[in-house]
């Protein structure tokens, strides 16, 4: 069997499951999570810090130290195109001239639904400062490809609402951007458990980035491995192929001949 | 006495004051941070000759955890 990694601006991983570091306990928890899932590429916001904070406070950073891991910068809470661009070369000036980040424009507080509209805005900028954009977006197959097209290394279309775990809405419209990306397609938001993250690996999917789902399970460390498992195995699924679905046609397992004599 | 807007709060300091010694009176000396003044990105290794005046606006920012 060959190996199955996949690239991201270049750059190769084995993990094809994205993790988000938000809405944990403690740290500690964080990280246990985190390795649990088996993530090389881990999300962090920007956000400004707490003045008169006790400096020896420990950081995200001392527990996931980004030595080990990709940090993958992302624009939440933004509203505007300008406000995600202006948080993510903070973060290049954090992170000392990364240049992988995770762009999403939201457009309502309530849904927190993609504004597609400042995303490819946004998206034009940070392609063009020379960022490797990966991006939220809604799943349209149209501004998918726009996306595409402006030159984002990733694109990644909602399976349902940030944070709801409603799992996937619309695995069609997903095919149809799949089918018709070159870039790698990756499913981010709404994924509540691990047959959502299957499902998402099988329809073929590059990957899939969540952060709700894990810390917001009663055991997030036992959940962070059923979704390292859940995309393996979504994967292979995907790889073998599945049998085609025979509709109301019932095809037997065992042998219809040499049955014993009926008295 | 300069007064400066940091993270939306405004406080007085005492002049000359440069970016990175304003860093270290605020305690985040050696922590991984990024500084914006009036808008425009202080590279950190800028901050030792970058000169504060008095109505400078800044914005101060770590990673945190976020999904």
């Amino acid at each position: 069997m060959t190996t199955d990694s996949f690239q991201i601006a270049g750059k190769t991983y084995s993990s094809r499951l994205l993790v988000g570091t938000g809405k944990y306990k403690d740290f500690d928890e964080t990280r246990r999570a985190i390795d649990a899932s088996g993530a090389e590429i881990v999300t962090v916001a920007i956000r400004r810090v707490n003045i008169g904070q006790n400096a020896g406070e420990p950081s995200l950073l001392d527990y996931l130290p980004p030595s080990q891991f990709t940090y993958l910068p992302n624009t939440a809470g933004c509203y505007s195109a300008d406000d995600a661009v202006r948080t993510l070369r903070l973060a290049r000036e954090l992170l000392d001239g990364h240049k992988l980040v995770k762009l999403e424009v939201l457009g309502d507080s309530t849904t927190l639904y993609p504004n597609v509209l400042e995303t490819l805005k946004a998206a034009e900028t940070l392609v063009k400062d020379g960022f490797d954009v990966m991006v939220y977006t809604s799943d349209d197959p149209i501004i998918a490809k726009e996306l595409e097209n402006i030159g984002c290394c990733a694109v990644m279309p909602l399976a349902s609402l940030i944070g709801s775990g409603m799992g996937i809405l619309n695995p069609w419209n997903l095919r149809l951007i799949i089918e018709n990306a070159k870039v790698p397609v990756l499913v981010d938001a709404g994924v509540g458990t691990a047959s959502d993250a299957a499902i998402g690996m099988e329809l073929g999917c590059a990957g899939v980035l969540m952060n709700t789902a894990i810390a917001g399970a009663r055991d997030p460390v036992r959940m962070a491995r059923a979704m390292k498992l859940a995309v393996e195995a979504g994967r292979e699924a995907f790889l073998a192929g599945r049998m085609p679905r025979k509709l109301y046609s019932a095809d037997p397992s065992s042998p219809v001949s040499g049955m014993i004599a009926s008295k | 006495m300069i007064q400066l807007s940091i993270n939306g709060n405004t406080q007085a300091f005492a002049a000359p004051l440069t970016v990175s010694s304003l860093v270290d009176q605020l305690g985040f000396a050696g922590k991984r941070l990024a500084v914006e003044l009036n808008g425009e990105i202080v590279p950190r290794s800028s901050h030792a000759d970058t000169q504060l005046a008095d109505g400078d606006t800044l914005e101060i920012v770590v990673a945190v955890g976020g999904g």
